[in-house]
């Protein structure tokens, strides 16, 4: 009995202490949050607010705060400056094809990474892992002159060609085959006779497909998001990304007209809000994972 | 290959083939990412060296002159104002920017906070959108007659502001946007780094009578220095790099320039000016250059910092 008392009152007083930390936060902790998910918000509460005014309607005090009746109005002279449809279009091309390539290439190489002996693997995923800190950017110069070289000014492939492998994927998929594939799993499939291309395939690849996914996507959107290369490579409308488009409305305009260019933000940037609200979740799984694993 | 009638050689043939296999597959699938990022990665970064060497125009061919940009460039006014302005738009934005995050991620990590999934929605939202879109909006915002910040500032009782005429304005206008778009995304990241902090050691110092206060400084901020530290690379990568916002902010007239005066402008939009505006290669080449062995010394001096930490 005098054993066992003791760790009992040791207990409660304990959980009571830990009890206090666990305790529902405050009032405070949730208008913090309210007040960052507003000013989060409001941007595209504004960019729809001005896109469906005219600018003059903006352009008095105090400013228009609510919704008007113009969007479509200025959504015709979006089209009039610049065919955003086509843009739109290379823009899901280009992003489809750079996240599927990348994904693909990535998962592969991240399976060479992981699970294959080879010499000089461990230097060769160093370097890899390194170039993530290059700022590859500012190769633009030369990336230019070898662009024209090949005849692909203008021409999508452009910007699909340097988008077709990254470092992170790289990285990301081999911590992820790393740690969700057991070594055994491969040993049998090697016993079995399954060539390695085919280990990947049918057996590497399905396990860990969430983490594709997730790659794929934040691949996506990074690409759909491109601005610098493509808008120094990209100069004819035929070619224009919508991020190109986007920019190229404002410079048509003699006079600044913000109903219409935000008119075109909100035409580029629904898709992504859209796609934020089906995979918004496993996007944020990514984001904090990629940090983790970083 | 699964039709191997060779008779009693199929075992050792699936292994001797195996291990071939595993050696020459190691490569053919790695080789991709190397192909695809020596021609468009590696090369264009090294040959920007070899082009900064020299005179380089749109229809001229390049005449070797030595580190003459490199003299050019350092006794250039305006790359110093761009550098200045590079450096100050980064402190500006990355500062208040990671203290910002440090305290939502706290907020966010509370245990038992209802509606988790939408605040953490908010803080992804910004961060999906493009630059550029971020760029218009927020330049209309900060516009000088019409623009919402300066109905806010009349409303409070305060002068407006010409947010495009000078230097602390516009840099502050252009941190903004930048502080909009990676605040959320940075609490994430601070945020999975906080939910790794093994919950014993807050027992501990609750246990020593730490309040929820003490307990960030003593326990949350140490253990996150190092998700601190890469956060702060990221920002440093991104931030020398920065284009799009100030590039918007000009609107079409004084886009590349940043402002009438400069006032704006970043060493990314002075680097386009010089190479896709007035097509003088080598010079732009130097420019690119300097920003990179500048970028790379800031990340091997926090990689270097990281280790040591790492290694305490």
């Amino acid at each position: 009995m005098t054993r066992t008392a003791p760790p009992v009152a040791e207990e409660t007083r304990t959980r009571r202490r830990v009890g206090r930390y666990h305790a529902g936060p405050g009032i405070g902790t949730y208008v913090v949050l309210v007040i960052a998910l507003l000013l989060s918000i409001f941007p595209f509460y504004w960019m729809f607010v001005v896109a469906s005014n005219g600018t003059d309607a903006i352009n008095r005090i105090p400013p228009e705060i609510m919704p008007g009746p113009n969007f479509l109005d200025n959504v015709s002279k979006v089209f009039e400056r610049v065919a955003m449809d086509r843009a739109m279009l290379n823009s899901a091309i280009v992003a489809t094809v750079v996240a599927s390539f990348q994904t693909f290439l990535a998962a592969l190489a991240g399976f060479a990474f992981a699970k294959l002996r080879f010499r000089g693997r461990n230097v060769l995923f160093v370097f890899v892992v390194a170039t993530m800190m290059v700022p590859l950017q500012l190769g633009v110069v030369p990336l230019f002159m070898i662009t024209k070289e090949l005849g692909l000014v203008n021409n999508l492939l452009a910007v699909i060609l340097p988008g077709l492998v990254g470092a992170f994927g790289v990285f990301w998929m081999r911590q992820h085959i790393a740690g969700a594939v057991p070594d055994e799993v491969i040993q049998a499939a090697r016993v079995d006779g399954a060539s390695s291309f085919r280990t990947f395939r049918s057996v590497v690849f399905p396990m860990v497909r969430p983490a594709a996914a997730i790659l794929w996507l934040l691949t996506f959107l990074g690409a759909w998001n491109d601005f610098f290369w493509p808008l120094i490579v990209l100069g004819k409308p035929e070619s224009f990304t919508a991020q190109v488009a986007l920019r190229q409305i404002q410079n048509t305009a003699y006079v600044t007209d913000f109903g219409v260019d935000m008119a075109g933000t909100v035409i580029v940037t629904l898709p992504l809000l859209i796609l934020a609200l089906v995979v918004g979740r496993q996007l944020i799984k990514g984001i904090m994972e990629g940090a983790v694993k970083g | 290959m699964a039709t191997t009638s060779t008779p009693g050689g199929a075992a050792p043939r699936t292994s001797l083939w195996g291990r071939l296999d595993e050696r020459i597959g190691g490569y053919a699938y790695i080789a991709p990412f190397f192909i695809v990022f020596g021609l468009f990665g590696l090369i264009p970064i090294l040959f920007t060296a070899w082009v900064s060497l020299h005179q380089w125009g749109a229809l001229s061919d390049p005449t070797f002159v030595s580190f003459d940009n490199y003299a050019r460039l350092l006794a250039d006014p305006r790359f110093w104002n761009a550098a200045f302005n590079t450096l100050s738009i980064w402190v500006i934005s990355t500062v208040p920017q990671l203290i910002l995050a440090l305290f939502l991620a706290h907020v966010l990590n509370e245990t038992l906070l209802r509606g988790k999934g939408i605040f953490r929605m908010a803080m992804l939202v910004p961060n999906i959108t493009s630059v550029l879109a971020v760029g218009i909006v927020f330049s209309s915002i900060f516009g000088r007659d019409y623009g919402l910040m300066n109905f806010l500032l009349e409303s409070l009782g305060l002068n407006r502001v010409d947010w495009q005429a000078s230097q602390p304005s516009s840099h502050v206008a252009i941190s903004t946007m930048v502080m909009w778009r990676w605040t959320g995304y940075n609490t994430l990241i601070l945020l999975a780094a906080m939910q790794a902090i093994p919950r014993d050691l807050y027992e501990v110092a609750a246990m020593d009578g730490a309040g929820r206060l003490r307990q960030f400084f003593t326990v949350t901020v140490p253990q996150l220095r190092n998700t601190i530290i890469f956060v702060t690379i990221v920002s440093t990568i991104g931030g020398m790099q920065i284009f799009t916002e100030p590039l918007v902010f000009g609107g079409t007239q004084q886009a590349i320039t940043g402002g009438a005066a400069r006032q704006y402008q970043t060493l990314a939009l002075f680097l386009y000016e010089q190479g896709f505006r007035n097509f003088q290669f080598g010079y732009a080449s130097t420019i690119a250059w300097v920003l990179f062995i500048v970028i790379l010394g800031f990340s091997v001096v926090n990689l270097l910092l990281t280790r040591r930490i790492a290694r305490d």
